[in-house]
């Protein structure tokens, strides 16, 4: 899809330029933007390298680990289906935590040894379970207590307060997280209406 | 609203307050530690560098021809009835099928509308308050061998959807329109 896409932006543009009398505009705008992605990335090392650093004391200190544990009650309602004691409920915290710490790269893995220990619990079937589709919605809906790399964008564009989008950033993030549950658990009970028909 | 503006201004000091603190008092070597994990930072920043160059490019042609300009002229009638700027539908379409198209489509508005703008913050907010769903069901369901999605995907996409108005209504309040 992303490939259709790409190459639909460029296509598009190059034919519409054709009919508007734009092509020099398109051909500075190619080398340009070029140059400008790579100055963008340079700039952006400075916060991940912050950030990513600072993570990693967050992770080795054993903070994360402490921190999965106040969340277990509040993840246990979330996966009733999750026997509280079973290694995919460790997993699942994990993933929660590295996902609200910005750190996806360490999300990722965790989330994918739960979908496997989920997938043992809903005995190996290839169709998912109602606890992989509420991990699922969580994952989707990006819950993040500092979105670095948007900080980062803002600083190299010269924001005067690049940080003033925490605070909205993370209502919003709650806000979708959880409409992603309840409408999960709407998809979970409309499915289990049409099963006892 | 001067919840929020506190919130943003001490959410990261604090944070890293914390985080220190705890380190130093479990006895890890904070200072290397740190150094360590800021590695994974500076490859990661040139991970997504060609990602980026290929997206700020592609947007960029189809900027610079001035077809997004008529995109935008041509949604905008339906769109402003609702409250919602078109310069940011683009980005509201793009955010659950990249992650990367979506962040070079937030730095191209940021860089024309001015990251203090009602776009630019706009634009902030909505890259960073939600993931790509395409990406993490494709990633997560591949891992582990689901080739029948069931409802996962809707429930993303529907909670995109919740997610573009929750920032959008957020925004505004917070930051005026």
């Amino acid at each position: 899809m992303i490939n259709i896409i790409w190459v639909a932006l460029f296509c598009i543009g190059i034919v519409y330029a054709s009919f508007s009398g734009t092509m020099g505009q398109v051909n500075n705008a190619i080398f340009k933007s070029a140059t400008d992605a790579v100055t963008l990335c340079i700039g952006l090392a400075s916060i991940l390298i912050f950030w990513l650093g600072l993570m990693k004391i967050a992770e080795k200190s054993g903070l994360l680990e402490k921190l999965s544990f106040i969340f277990k009650p509040v993840v246990r309602r979330i996966f009733p289906e999750v026997p509280p004691d079973h290694p995919a409920m460790g997993y699942i915290l994990s993933n929660i935590i590295a996902n609200l710490f910005g750190l996806g790269n360490a999300a990722t893995p965790m989330g994918i040894k739960a979908m496997q220990e989920l997938k043992k619990l809903n005995g190996g079937l290839n169709k998912p379970s109602r606890s992989m589709i509420t991990l699922l919605a969580l994952n989707t809906s990006g819950l993040t207590l500092v979105p670095a790399t948007v900080i980062a964008i803002r600083m190299q564009y010269r924001s005067s307060s690049p940080a003033d989008i925490v605070g909205p950033t993370l209502m919003a993030t709650l806000c979708t997280t959880l409409s992603a549950l309840i409408i999960d658990r709407i998809f979970y009970y409309l499915r289990k209406r049409k099963e006892k028909k | 609203m001067a919840f929020m503006t506190a919130l943003s201004l001490w959410l990261i000091p604090i944070l890293i307050a914390v985080i220190l603190l705890y380190g130093t008092f479990r006895k890890t070597a904070t200072y290397e530690t740190f150094v360590e994990g800021g590695k994974d930072g500076f490859s990661l920043a040139v991970s997504i560098m060609p990602f980026l160059v290929g997206m700020l490019t592609a947007i960029g042609v189809f900027r610079a021809s001035g077809a997004m300009d008529a995109l935008i002229r041509a949604i905008e009638p339906f769109l402003s009835a609702v409250g919602m700027p078109a310069e940011v539908v683009p980005l509201a379409l793009m955010r659950p099928i990249s992650g990367t198209g979506a962040l070079g489509l937030m730095a191209e508005l940021i860089k024309i509308h001015g990251p203090d703008s009602f776009i630019g913050r706009l634009a902030s907010v909505m890259q960073g308050s939600t993931d790509t769903t395409f990406y993490v069901v494709t990633v997560y369901f591949g891992a582990v061998g689901i080739h029948r999605i069931g409802d996962a995907l809707k429930v993303g996409l529907l909670a995109d959807a919740v997610g573009v108005i929750c920032s959008v209504v957020i925004v505004t309040l917070i930051f005026g329109a």
